[in-house]
């Protein structure tokens, strides 16, 4: 475990992409298999360990401190394993510090083997054994998500460096791949030929947009490009082959299983690249739903009959990347849009639609469609190259981004919480209020919460206010000083709005974030309730 | 364990006077029902500080007051501007370097142990073994005791004298590690991890940033006593302090200035240069090659910390007490109450509360526990 916890300690600290690629390949080529594989899926979130859910974690290190204690470690910690870890009371005896625990490999095999009800206690046990910096790679094995700052492909970018090999190859291949990964390995080593993707239906790295720059539109000759709304959904990968059908988020997340509405309609063979929309099509029309529709689909692993019929899964297709057995990503846009247009016709409209084009001859032309969004679901428009090929990643030049100005609003600090992980010492999380009634005789009522849109400086003149307009502690929260007179006004930036019944004020914005700090601004001047609710209703 | 009790008055007093007052201070102690006065009637939280009402004097106030008792050095406690200062002598030889001669109208010693009587209240100085000259306070008056201890670490530490547990009634405590999270591993493994790196990488300069009063010489004291005897490096802010360290026979070997003036860039390859960790964001740090920041500190234990801070060799070397210190600490004096200034509150009294000792945070505010 010792040398797995070293890689998992190196890598958190190692600056930049660089360093972490060269510890990386370092890693592959200095450890056997089959523990580099399991290494590999543990740091990709690869690795499914049935045996032990991080609500058994929780339950183990219950069983050993204080509740109330634990709560305040993992509120200053900010992450559950990294707590548990160092919280963990380790007991004296033969076994304390001996960290003579398996190694990974033993680790990984012994937990496969094991039952829900073994699990936890062979975890406890090793608990016991290791030192701090073990304790933290084994959770953090189990409970998978490292946060340590490295992505999945950063760790396939390191497995093309090590192999020598392109990291599309990598890419395409993965989905095919099981850990601990031999075949990838025996591959790049050299010691056996490319595993073929055995698996149908694999995953086909994205093309991505960068965001348009004023500069851009004097450069960029318009005749060149094409244009199509941006829909506010979930940028998905439709894809079936030999009867094998999935649906991939654009990093290649398998979300099959929470979509089988959709997934069951996927019939063709080839590869689609659209948005994940909830709509429903009506009297020849596609009527969307709000993105919080569509959230009540998201992060579930089934989905009841009843969810099924009510937030109806539709995609609203952009690209064909695959048609049958022949790859289209070479061609130009253009050309590949007419075969999408084909292909996309024959499926059942209420699943399917092409995400229609946009006529324009200049680029003000566009910059009023873009200011005159016909519903609310769209966050701006797409610029697409007539002739750029479907290239995997973000190239420059070829696909741009325009969003839609972000709504805003004028709010007062309501109350401010300490923040984690490295904002630990700062009151950095926001809650903002917008007035009831008239300020002079009404009341604020939140409105929702921000923790970013504001830099460090401002960070700590805003934590210098919280804490000298204190008027209640709640634990980690602070109640501030917010009336007619008194009281710090943000300039509030969201993407859009939605009614909720969570919320006293019965709104819940979308994406908030602190736009500007309007020191100058009376909280009297702030908005009214009455504004929000209007841009709901404006919404619908 | 010193209790009052054994201690010879006679040397302790100012005047004989004040004898038959000593005595009644102490006879009655760890009697609670007795006390004439309530605790928060000798010692009490005010925005400028602790402030003892009967004896007129605040300890560690973060704002000028007419008499200060100064626990430590570090600039969150120690501060300029008082009209009479009571410190340790090496507290106040340290003001003086920080603030310059006339930092306080006027100054006093106060030797360890030593009982001094203010206005009827009983002072005593006992060693903090946080950094050099640091001590506890008790103050003591009708039989009730109170010790305010400051910032304090009851490991051992070659550059200060070691803390003592004093007891009382109430005990004053800080909580800067105070959440089970804080378990600092012994300093010596540390210096070796440090010694390990520098070994490995020996075309690199070893950044390590360290708080500029002990910190910093505690790391080099314990560099020296790992048997690293190559001259080590040090920024200019760290320069007096060391100095003083040493005029008080804290033997810390040769210290260089890191200035590229004395040598060339290459000079610096497979060095150990110590500087104030805030002097690692600016032009100073760009003169060695490429350095690998290091940093001790007890943040170091916590991994997000330390990639916030851009550290790649975090070093958990602390001054303060960790968590098991600080509950043993506890427990071994078991006062009748616990006070908590500033840190991680919520937790120590938590802890405290669970194990039958009434506690209470005092939310002082004006004690940085970042720059540890």
């Amino acid at each position: 475990m010792r040398r797995f916890a070293d890689l998992i300690d190196t890598l958190v600290l190692t600056p930049g992409r660089n360093g972490k690629l060269k510890l990386l390949s370092g890693y592959f080529r200095a450890v056997p298999d089959p523990e580099r594989g399991y290494a590999l899926a543990a740091l990709t979130n690869g690795l499914d360990i049935a045996s032990v859910k991080p609500a058994m974690l929780r339950e183990l290190i219950a069983g050993r401190m204080d509740a109330e204690l634990f709560k305040l470690s993992y509120d200053y910690v900010g992450d559950l394993a990294e707590t548990i870890a160092l919280a963990w009371p380790v007991p004296a005896g033969p076994h304390a510090g001996r960290n003579d625990a398996p190694s990974l490999t033993g680790i990984v095999e012994a937990l496969a083997g094991a039952s829900r009800r073994e699990g936890p206690q062979l975890i406890a046990g090793w608990l016991d054994q290791l030192d701090a910096s073990s304790r933290y790679a084994l959770l953090k094995l189990v409970t998978g998500g490292f946060r340590i700052g490295l992505s999945a492909r950063l760790a396939k970018q390191a497995l093309a460096d090590f192999g020598g090999v392109a990291v599309t190859e990598i890419e395409e291949l993965w989905h095919g791949l099981e850990p601990p990964y031999r075949t990838l390995f025996d591959w790049l080593e050299g010691v056996a030929d490319k595993p073929v993707n055995a698996a149908a239906a694999p995953f086909r790295p994205v093309m991505l947009s960068h965001a348009i720059e004023d500069a851009d539109f004097t450069r960029l000759d318009p005749a060149d490009f094409v244009a199509e709304w941006k829909w506010d959904g979930i940028r998905v990968q439709a894809t079936a082959e030999r009867g094998v059908r999935r649906l991939y988020t654009r990093t290649g997340d398998d979300i099959s299983a929470a979509f089988p509405d959709l997934v069951d309609h996927l019939a063709f063979d080839g590869t689609v690249d659209g948005e994940l929309l909830v709509a429903r099509l009506a009297e020849g029309e596609v009527s969307i739903g709000t993105f919080s529709d569509l959230q009540q689909r998201l992060n579930r692993k089934t989905v009841t009959g009843r969810m099924v019929r009510d937030h109806p899964a539709f995609l609203r297709a952009y690209d064909l990347l695959q048609d049958g057995s022949e790859d289209l990503r070479g061609l130009p846009f253009a050309e590949r849009r007419a075969r999408l247009e084909a292909f996309i016709a024959p499926l059942d409209p209420h699943r399917f639609d092409c995400s229609p084009m946009l006529a324009f001859d200049s680029w003000d032309e566009l910059a009023q469609l873009r200011l005159a969004l016909p519903e609310p679901v769209i966050e701006g428009v797409m610029i697409k190259r007539r002739t750029a090929p479907y290239v995997a990643g973000r190239p420059r030049g070829e696909w741009f981004k325009w969003k839609r100005d972000p709504h805003l609003v004028d709010a007062v600090l309501m109350y401010a919480q300490r923040g984690h992980g490295k904002r630990s010492g700062y009151y950095s999380d926001y809650t903002f209020g917008v007035w009831r009634g008239e300020p002079e005789e009404g009341e604020l009522v939140p409105v929702g919460k921000a923790y970013f849109g504001f830099t460090d400086e401002e960070l700590k003149l805003i934590d210098k206010y919280v804490r000298d307009h204190t008027i209640e502690r709640f634990g980690p929260v602070r109640s501030v000083r917010a009336n007619a007179v008194t009281g710090l006004v943000f300039e509030v930036a969201f993407e859009g709005i939605a009614r909720s019944t969570r919320h006293k004020s019965g709104v819940a914005m979308r994406f908030p974030r602190i736009n500007r700090l309007r020191w100058d601004k009376p909280p009297a001047e702030a908005d009214r309730l009455e504004t929000l609710e209007q841009m709901i209703a404006g919404a619908q | 364990m010193t209790r009052w009790e054994d201690c010879p008055l006679a040397m302790a007093l100012a005047t004989n006077k004040h004898k038959p007052v000593v005595k009644a201070l102490f006879q009655s102690h760890r009697r609670p029902y007795l006390h004439a006065m309530r605790p928060d009637e000798l010692l009490c939280p005010r925005p400028e500080g602790l402030y003892c009402p009967p004896g007129g004097f605040h300890i560690d106030p973060v704002r000028p007051v007419e008499r200060a008792l100064i626990t430590h050095g570090h600039a969150d406690h120690a501060r300029a501007g008082h009209g009479h200062v009571l410190a340790t002598a090496e507290t106040l030889d340290i003001m003086a370097i920080r603030y310059g001669e006339d930092h306080a109208g006027s100054t006093q010693v106060a030797a360890l142990g030593e009982t001094l009587i203010i206005d009827g209240v009983a002072v005593r100085f006992h060693p903090a073994g946080h950094v050099l000259g640091s001590a506890q306070i008790a103050v003591g008056r009708g039989g009730l005791r109170i010790v305010a201890s400051g910032d304090y670490k009851p490991r051992p530490d070659p550059t200060c004298a070691s803390f003592e547990p004093v007891d009382c009634d109430v005990f004053i405590t800080e909580a800067t590690f105070g959440l089970p999270v804080f378990r600092h591993p012994d300093a010596g493994d540390e210096i070796s991890r440090l010694l390990g790196s520098v070994g490995a990488n020996p075309d690199r300069a070893h950044l390590v940033g360290a708080y500029s009063l002990g910190k910093a010489q505690r790391v080099i004291r314990l560099l020296r006593d790992a048997g690293y005897d190559q001259p080590i490096y040090i920024h200019g802010a760290l320069k007096r302090l060391c100095d003083y360290y040493e005029s008080q026979g804290i033997a810390l070997g040769e210290l260089r200035p890191a200035t590229v003036e004395t040598g060339g860039k290459g000079d610096f390859a497979g060095a150990v240069v110590l500087g104030p960790p805030s002097a690692f964001g600016d032009k100073w740090a760009r003169r060695f090659p490429d350095p690998l920041i290091s940093f001790a500190s007890g943040w170091m234990m916590v991994r997000q910390r330390a990639r916030q801070r851009g550290v790649e060799l975090p070093l958990v070397i602390s001054d303060h007490a960790d968590w098991d210190e600080l509950t043993a600490t506890i427990t071994a004096i078991a006062p009748e109450e616990v006070w908590v200034t500033h840190g991680r509150e919520e937790a120590l009294v938590r802890w405290c509360e669970m194990n039958g000792t009434r506690a209470r945070p005092l939310h002082m505010v004006g004690y940085e526990d970042e720059a540890e």
